[in-house]
């Protein structure tokens, strides 16, 4: 029952709208259609070191709409994630990603599943956007079986290595250096293709990051680092722990570019052009400038730090999913009706899977001993009392 | 003391102590003598040859040939692709290895010395071991840390800590530990042979010393099992155990000890983590008494490990306390008398195998 509900769902949305489009015979069915069609990205892009690309975006209805599902189907899937951890079936740590959708599904839209993307801990739609289904996801939250992880891992140890998605990362700015080291395994083996280490305005100023920076500029790596700065490090506002907050700067001898990263079409275009870059000349910083509708995890209310105004603002004005919407709308690929059939469809979805996920046993008391090596050597573990619980690793 | 302690070290007098029975019975057919650092050197060399996964990565790896020597002419053979010379940024290149781990090559990190792994630690523990448990088996890393540990030669208290029982606490490590040439060639081998984080720990001091080699030892595909201890000496009235440099030592004080009848078997442990539980017991229900000896420090160390594993294994067995030496429980000092105070002496080992064997004298009323 593990289906890819992302790719199963243009196949439905075309059954939805036949009766539609057989009712007005001029409209072609919008969620295969590849015209192209050009768009201006809300604002241009900043560069540092290089020059910037342009403001046009080229896209089409299916990408449009496929953003717009993609995007609404995580934002259910977060919001579902609060209602369960603040149910308590999910614990410990849960960091949730709803308003920087547009990030993850515009970076998808630029790569492919070649590519690596390794992130840190607010880890669930990256993992949607690596093809990673809502069951995997739900199933992990509440430590069941079916979980992407089997339920070993939890929020931030999620991965999908069939589609080069390395995780899910609880210390912070760990996962650069592991980003730039796929990176240097991308190019030893020649495979062409590139690697974007995802961090966030708090993790930019950690150490190892210029550490790794360094090396893949002396290497040559194709790393592209992408700073999504929600301006919240926590609850430290990014002017209080950073003396430069221009992370796409902080690369001094390596480019860099600052993206409206609540425009999924900005977002796809410099991570396009980031691609192309890496691979010729090395690596390259992208600032996504993004928002957290959240508190940094749930245990932070995530008012604190910041007003309530702002937080409201920012949804009125740069929401990614609305600024879709408004362009569906407006290029006529859609009816309103339809996009809230879509919205309605996705939440659907995400309660079934939920139901499903709940429905998923813990795991056996024996995969407390699986995986600690890959290869065990038939060597003993022990439980709390070893005289009680022992095993041999396989 | 320390004088002859130096000189065998450089490997001058090596032969003249070690007695001709002990060497026909430990290897077959004891034809040619390597250095730990060529038998080090040679491994890195085959397994490089075999698998195009394997890159070296360290500082002073490549041009320079090595800090210790150890890489020398890899740079040459295999180009600046595979052997790779970084910056003094541990973090930032450790990470890298096991990154490069993830995607699927075999990296070999090279520490200077395993004092320097601290600033990586991080990713040795939280990026490396864990991965494979936290992703359910999507993420293995068969990435290889290795390095000199431990004390050197007067190189002070940030420079001499052994990492042991640090790593090798921690699930998801394998750690090992080579004592002569055919420990280095065929451990090394093996644990990068392995698809799991390893952490090799060498020992400066053993890097010159030769010891004899069979030509199995010097077959390209000669391998040690990784967690098989191996007993270096049979003996019948008391265990010891040890591990890189102590082995050599216990080995020594085996022989001290043969003069006044006592029949030490001494251990070497070669694999730290997974320990040879079953060997170590075996050899204690033979015994009945044991010695554990070890370089770092005292408190936590492999020793307290392995005196824990007797005590529920083997309880009934033992007729002795376990007894337990190791490096003093102080940072390492300068001054050569003082050093030598701080690590086990040979004469240690002896003391506390005949503390063991109820055979010691007295102590004196004065303390």
């Amino acid at each position: 029952m593990a289906l890819s509900y992302l790719r199963s769902s243009s196949s439905r949305s075309v059954n939805l709208l036949k009766p539609l489009s057989s009712s007005l015979p001029l409209r072609r069915p919008i969620s295969t259609d590849t015209t192209p069609i050009t768009v201006e990205t809300s604002v241009p892009f900043t560069s540092h070191q290089c020059d910037a690309p342009s403001r046009s975006v080229e896209t089409n209805p299916k990408e449009l709409l496929t953003f717009f599902r993609d995007m609404a189907l995580m934002r259910r899937m977060e919001i579902a994630a609060d209602s369960l951890y603040k149910a308590k079936l999910i614990r410990g740590f849960c960091h949730l990603y709803d308003g920087q959708e547009a990030v993850a599904v515009g970076m998808e839209a630029a790569v492919t599943k070649k590519d690596c993307i390794i992130t840190a801990y607010r880890d669930h739609c990256t993992f949607i956007g690596r093809g990673g289904t809502l069951l995997e996801v739900f199933a992990e939250l509440m430590g069941r079986q079916a979980g992407c992880s089997k339920g070993k891992g939890g929020s931030m140890h999620f991965y999908k290595k069939d589609s080069n998605f390395y995780g899910g990362h609880g210390i912070v700015g760990a996962q650069v250096p592991l980003g730039c080291g796929l990176a240097f395994a991308q190019k030893y083996s020649k495979d062409e293709t590139v690697t974007f280490a995802l961090y966030g305005d708090g993790a930019a100023n950690q150490g190892q990051l210029f550490e790794a920076l360094n090396i893949s500029a002396l290497w040559d790596l194709p790393a592209i680092l992408v700073c999504e700065n929600n301006h919240y490090g926590m609850g430290t506002a990014e002017w209080r722990a950073a003396k430069s907050p221009a992370y796409y700067k902080r690369g001094d001898y390596v480019p860099g570019l600052k993206v409206d990263g609540m425009d999924a079409l900005a977002v796809k275009q410099a991570c396009k052009f980031a691609k192309e870059h890496a691979l010729k000349n090395g690596p390259i910083i992208l600032e996504m400038d993004t928002y957290r509708y959240h508190g940094h995890s749930m245990s932070d209310p995530g008012s604190t730090y910041r007003t309530r105004d702002e937080i409201s603002g920012v949804r009125q004005e740069r929401d990614p999913i609305e600024r879709i919407r408004k362009l569906i709308l407006s290029h006529d690929l859609a009816t309103e009706k339809e996009l809230k059939d879509i919205e309605k469809e996705v939440r659907k979805e995400v309660d079934d899977t939920i139901t499903q996920a709940k429905e998923s046993p813990m795991p056996e008391p024996s995969e407390l001993f699986t995986n600690v090596y890959a290869k065990g050597l038939g060597v003993e573990s022990f439980g709390a009392d070893r005289k009680e619980v022992r095993a041999t690793l396989p | 003391m320390l004088a002859i302690a130096r000189q065998r070290i450089l490997g001058q007098s090596f032969q003249k102590i070690r007695p001709a029975v002990s060497v026909l019975r430990s290897y077959s057919s004891a034809a040619k003598q390597i250095t730990v650092r060529e038998a080090l050197n040679s491994a890195l060399d085959e397994e490089m040859s075999a698998d195009p996964k394997v890159f070296l990565m360290g500082e002073e790896v490549g041009e320079y040939q090595g800090a210790y020597k150890i890489t020398k002419g890899l740079l040459e053979k295999y180009g600046p692709e595979r052997v790779l010379d970084t910056p003094i940024t541990e973090a930032g290149f450790t990470g890298i290895g096991v990154g490069a781990a993830y995607y699927g090559l075999k990296p070999v990190v090279e520490f200077m010395t395993f004092n320097f792994s601290m600033q990586a630690i991080d990713h040795i523990i939280n990026s490396a071991a864990k991965s494979n448990y936290m992703s359910a088996g999507q993420i293995s890393v068969p990435i290889v840390f290795r390095g000199p540990n431990g004390a050197a030669a007067g190189v002070g208290a940030q420079h001499s800590q052994c990492y042991a029982s640090w790593y090798a606490s921690c699930p998801g490590l394998k750690v090992l530990s080579p004592y002569n040439s055919e420990d280095a060639r065929g451990l090394l081998k093996a644990a990068i042979r392995d698809p799991d984080p390893v952490v090799f720990l060498e020992n400066e001091l053993l890097y010159g010393e030769s010891f004899p080699v069979s030509d199995e030892v010097l077959d390209s595909s000669f391998c040690i099992p990784i967690g098989k201890a191996k007993i270096e000496r049979e003996g019948k009235d008391v265990t010891i155990t040890a591990f890189s440099k102590m082995v050599g030592y216990a080995l020594k004080a085996a022989e001290i000890l043969e003069k006044d009848g006592i029949h030490a078997e001494v251990i070497n442990l070669r694999s730290i983590r997974p320990l040879d539980r079953s060997t170590i017991n075996a050899s204690v229900r033979k015994t009945n008494r044991l010695v554990t000896v070890e370089e770092g420090f005292p408190q936590h160390g492999v020793g307290a490990e392995i005196c824990a594993s007797v005590v529920e294994e083997s309880f009934a067995y033992l007729d002795a306390p376990v007894e337990r030496i190791a490096g003093a429980d102080v940072p390492m000092p300068y001054a050569a008398n003082l050093e030598r105070m701080a690590v086990p002496q040979i004469e240690d080992i002896v003391r506390a195998a005949r503390r063991a064997c109820y055979r010691s004298v007295p102590l004196a009323a004065a303390a």
